[in-house]
């Protein structure tokens, strides 16, 4: 279920140079699960820019976004107060009906987002979750301290080494020798791609594709599985391990 | 006394509540748009193009952003003819329970046939649009809508198999839109369907590269209205079937607007796609719109503009 409304920033603040934080407070009732999107209106724009969400609770929900254009360049200068449209409760978001007791979950840049909230939804549920986030260089990380507050290891590396283990996330689950039964994760492909072949236990990973309508209804964003065709709006963004197609 | 405003129209002998009409590609069979509003408020439905094969489309990237606008290269995703039949046509008629308008497209005119000829025999349907028109399939599509005799001979050969009303929806990328459109008329159409996407194309200049996969798709939205009235207008004036009217429309005032120029009906296309109650709040504020012009029955205006 997904619905259209009306929202009030609340906050908009950077992480880093690039990368912003929008605290929104309106309806999150459609936002059921962990690693879902919102699709938001902007002044000016045919389309609407999805961005994956990060936290929500009852009244707010929170979204990280990259400034990589000229979408994301006017939500930098948003204010609080200003008012957005938005869809919100898109996409099928990630599972946690499932007997995993340590999961491990693998963010990379822009991918780190919708890992916080997954971390906290697991937590609830009595699990042990791991946190991998990978960044190129520490000028770009954010979100270390935040998933540390929630009481997890978190395990951070760097393309460049400039801070945590010096390589690829798949070098620090080598490196920091982390044992997990389920991996979630989110990032670039060829991040996805190397996590696929790096690991074996059940797995699910949220993609990322050019969108039309962000909803189902226009076929943009369609990818080939071994389950037939899929929207990565609308059957993703979400895809399990056995369903994948590289 | 609050005044009646009369929205209904009549495509050839199908009586439609209101003129406005989801387009084919924007819609799909309705699901995704019934899950935000009761979709019988809407005057008809065109469902998502369909082939005799399953088709995955174009790859991806697939979509471009324009200035009021969109590119796509989807390039015809659809299940098939059969699934359409047994699966997607028994759902749409639950959730929706006004007049179907099956869009059908192809690669050949055998295929045009086969699809005309298997949907005539569903009772659900009660329009047939058939597309020669898409600019995303290579040796199909398009080609068919770009040439008076090859647009009239798809009209005959569909027309052969079916007693269902068949709209033909043309392209605009023509030289000469009024003589495909007579074409079609002289070889039998019940009516014209326009207009189907413009072909362009946009680059990234940063990787130097199309965005689009495919490197050219079709433009439709906002912008492509001024085109689409035109085009409405032109061929209205010079056939005497009807005409659906499709193209970058956004609101009430552009339904009016198409009207006047000559459409019986009205297609909302892109516009669903920004906003998914797009079609239900162009049709909530026709009344409104039709007061403020002086409009009592909307279907007094078709043509009116000379």
């Amino acid at each position: 279920m997904y619905k259209k409304g009306i929202y009030t920033i609340l906050s908009n603040e950077p992480l880093t140079p690039a990368v912003y934080r929008m605290v929104l407070e309106g309806d999150t009732q459609y936002i059921t699960r962990s690693g879902q999107f919102i699709n938001i209106e902007l002044t000016g724009k045919f389309l609407r820019r999805p961005i994956s969400v990060a936290d929500y609770d009852e009244r707010t929900v929170t979204i990280i976004y990259k400034v990589v254009g000229s979408g994301t360049e006017q939500m930098r200068g948003m204010v609080a107060g200003e008012k957005l449209d938005i869809l919100t409760g898109l996409g099928n978001g990630f599972s946690t009906d499932n007997d995993a007791k340590r999961p491990l979950l693998v963010g990379g840049g822009v991918g780190v987002p919708p890992m916080y909230n997954l971390c906290k939804r697991l937590l609830s549920e009595g699990k042990r979750p791991t946190v991998i986030i990978g960044f190129n260089t520490k000028a770009e990380l954010f979100y270390e301290e935040e998933f540390k507050a929630l009481g997890v290891d978190v395990v951070v590396a760097t393309a460049d080494g400039s801070a945590g283990v010096k390589g690829f996330v798949t070098d620090a689950i080598r490196e920091a020798k982390v044992e997990f039964d389920y991996l979630y994760t989110c990032g670039p492909l060829p991040m996805l791609k190397a996590l696929y072949d790096a690991t074996d236990t059940p797995a699910e990973f949220s993609f990322e594709e050019r969108m039309g309508c962000g909803f189902g209804a226009c076929m943009g964003c369609s990818c080939k599985t071994k389950y037939g065709n899929k929207r990565i709006c609308k059957d993703g963004p979400v895809l399990k391990r056995e369903e994948i197609i590289w | 006394m609050v005044k009646h405003y009369d929205t209904s129209v009549e495509l050839c002998g199908v009586k439609l509540a209101n003129p406005v009409i989801p387009a084919s590609g924007t819609f799909g069979f309705g699901r995704e748009f019934a899950e935000y509003y009761d979709l019988d408020c809407l005057g008809a439905i065109s469902f998502k193009g369909t082939t005799r094969d399953a088709r995955f489309g174009n790859p991806t990237p697939r979509i471009a952003e324009c200035t009021s606008g969109l590119i796509n290269s989807v390039g015809l995703q659809n299940p098939g003819i059969d699934k359409v039949i047994s699966e997607e046509l028994p759902h749409l008629r639950q959730i929706f329970h006004n007049p179907i308008v099956a869009n059908i497209s192809g690669f050949s005119l055998e295929e045009y046939e086969e699809c005309c000829a298997k949907i005539d025999k569903e009772e659900q349907v009660e329009i047939i649009e058939v597309n020669v028109s898409c600019p995303n399939v290579h040796n199909g599509g398009m080609s068919f809508g770009t040439q008076p005799e090859s647009a009239a001979e798809v009209t005959r050969r569909v027309k052969a198999v079916t007693t269902k009303p068949v709209f033909i929806k043309l392209s605009p990328n023509v030289t000469d839109i009024v003589a495909i459109a007579r074409a079609c008329e002289e070889a039998g159409a019940d009516g014209i369907c326009l207009i189907n996407t413009l072909l362009g194309m946009r680059i990234d200049t940063v990787r130097r590269k199309p965005v689009i996969a495919n490197k050219m798709g079709g433009f439709s939205g906002d912008a492509i209205f001024p085109v689409a009235v035109r085009m409405v207008y032109q061929v209205a004036n010079a056939c005497k079937i009807p005409v659906m009217g499709c193209g970058g429309v956004s609101s009430a005032s552009d339904v009016i607007e198409m009207m006047m120029a000559g459409a019986t009906a009205v297609q909302v296309g892109a516009a669903n796609l920004k906003n998914p109650y797009a079609a239900k709040e162009i049709i909530e504020a026709l009344p409104k719109e039709m007061e403020r012009l002086g409009i009592e029955r909307l279907s007094d205006i078709i043509g009116i503009v000379k």
